[in-house]
């Protein structure tokens, strides 16, 4: 299946990719084409096994794909690179040092100037409500602060795009709540194309405007399913009979997939 | 959008066994120590053959201490293990990271490694001394033989159980190889190698007293060989405590300086 949209910031094309487990070679992905456009929040969900994480690693440019390639802002992805922000669902916080520590961490690798490194990450901090934690340790942080604070890490570094990899995935119910509001707070107040992977078929149709559903064995595009909500999206809309209805046709496609036999493998 | 969420582990719960204020503790301790010393105390005087009183010990401490003999062996005794300590985890640490960056450093370092820890230091000093006479630098080597032992392992491990999330994370905020290593796997492993430094010093000191009851000019070994001689039992107990005591001290500094340095991890 093709997705091809004009003026795509992450565009991948004719992607596989494959892993030899124990002498035998597995498909993660087999052939994935798809094209974020740029300022985009696309959400891809699917079952475990489906290669969706591996999607993210190869934009992220964390694997060297076996065939085919990914395209950033007209770029091929050769490495890991400031360009592409990544969270990660263990938040992967630098636990010796301070919130406001790891928030520099990227612009201190740019040679950033120190006043300068404080003005950015204090903006950062502010937009996702850390400031009063700024110089606490991320023992001292709770799940959902922790994320908050990979959050404005990864946006310190101004990178072209965001790439989350399940990130609420670690955390209770009510706190993943939040942060899904509260991200699109982040997002709605510094626009960046999101490629956004998660299980949750809630959070992938509450936070997108274009969801994508992967398929597993060998891991590929099964739909791609367009959420016609308008931004910014409120409580009253995640309980709208819009919003069940594009959450009944994604889990649908997620759960009954012609070909796949226990999902939760 | 504030999100009314409290940090963790702000204030730390006080479990059960620590409703002790720390005054009682400490008197508990010290009444524990007394009772100890009249426990030793009620022995001798029973008369058990040839054991010495506590005050006796002390008589034979304070003698010790005004001629300067106690000051000159235990001088000695911790300038060898220092010596060998500091030479040990000073390579212990860069062999150690070599062995959990590179593979092939580690295929070429593990064998001998694994294959040295097995045998104990002690038993190197017949070769030592053999090969390498009886002054200072036999001693020195199997103390530092010891200490870089145990070090290395700790630091092998710590380099090997960083987290791949850790480096990846480093890696897109644009890190290289190079800053990776510095930034991420020093402190990372900054524990293990705490605890390596910590096991290292443990067997150092064990080894330095050995080492002296073999061949040496001075030391708290030594002493304890020429008091054996003599049959001079307060002098041994002099020296033992002094062994005891040192020790002690080196390892309470070496934690003061861990819990300083590790003050980020999280304890469970």
């Amino acid at each position: 299946m093709t997705i091809q949209t004009k003026n795509a910031m992450i565009r991948f094309e004719n992607l596989r990719q494959e892993f030899s487990l124990s002498g035998a070679t597995f498909t993660a992905l087999d052939g994935v084409n798809l094209d974020i456009a740029d300022g985009e929040f696309v959400t891809v969900v699917g079952p475990s096994g489906c290669g969706k994480s591996t999607m993210l690693n190869a934009a992220a440019g964390l694997l060297d794909p076996t065939s085919g390639r990914v395209v950033v802002d007209d770029i091929e992805v050769s490495g890991p690179s400031p360009r592409t922000g990544v969270i990660f669902q263990q938040y992967a916080l630098f636990p010796w040092l301070t919130v406001r520590k790891n928030v520099e961490f990227g612009l201190e690798l740019k040679k950033m100037p120190a006043k300068e490194r404080r003005v950015i990450a204090d903006h950062y901090l502010d937009l996702v409500g850390l400031t009063r934690f700024a110089d606490a340790l991320p023992k001292e942080l709770s799940g959902g602060m922790k994320q908050r604070c990979a959050i404005a890490r990864a946006y310190a570094v101004n990178p072209e795009i965001l790439l989350m990899d399940e990130p609420f995935g670690a955390l209770d119910a009510l706190t993943r709540v939040h942060m899904q509001e509260q991200l699109l707070e982040t997002w709605t107040k510094e626009r960046r194309t999101v490629m956004f992977v998660t299980h949750d078929v809630d959070e992938a149709v509450f936070l997108a405007s274009r969801v994508i559903v992967m398929a597993a064995r060998p891991g590929r595009i099964y739909k791609e399913i367009k959420v016609d909500l308008p931004y910014p999206r409120t409580e009253s809309m995640r309980l709208s009979d819009e919003f069940a209805r594009l959450r009944a046709k994604v889990w649908e496609a997620v759960y009954h997939q012609p070909d796949a036999k226990g999902a939760d493998e | 959008m504030e999100i009314p969420e409290n940090p963790t582990s702000r204030k730390p719960h006080k479990s059960g066994s620590r409703k002790l204020s720390r005054k009682a503790m400490l008197s508990i301790n010290f009444l524990s120590v007394a009772a100890g010393i009249f426990g030793w105390w009620l022995v001798s005087a029973i008369g058990v053959q040839g054991l010495p009183g506590p005050v006796e010990v002390l008589e034979r401490g304070r003698e010790l201490i005004a001629d300067g003999t106690l000051a000159e062996d235990s001088g000695a005794s911790l300038a060898r293990v220092l010596t060998g300590f500091a030479l040990g985890t000073l390579l212990a640490i860069p062999v150690g990271f070599l062995m959990g960056w590179y593979t092939i450093a580690r295929g070429i370092i593990e064998p001998y490694v694994q294959f040295f820890r097995t045998i104990p230091p002690l038993a190197i000093i017949p070769l030592a001394i053999v090969t390498m006479g009886i002054g200072e630098v036999p001693k020195v080597f199997v103390i530092f033989l010891a200490a870089f032992l145990s070090c290395v392992i700790s630091t092998f491990q710590g380099v090997v159980g960083v987290e791949n999330t850790l480096i990846n994370a480093a890696r897109v905020l644009g890190a290289n190889s190079w800053t990776v290593f510095i930034r991420v796997v020093i402190p990372a492993s900054s524990p293990f190698i705490l605890v390596g430094m910590r096991i290292g010093l443990g067997a150092a000191w064990a080894t330095v007293v050995a080492a002296e009851l073999i061949a040496a000019p001075n030391g708290l070994g030594f002493r304890m060989q020429q008091a054996q001689l003599y049959y001079d039992l307060p002098t041994i107990f002099v020296s033992l405590i002094t062994i005891g005591i040192l020790g002690l001290i080196m390892d309470r500094l070496l934690l003061m300086v861990e819990a300083r340095l590790t003050r980020w991890q999280e304890r469970r």
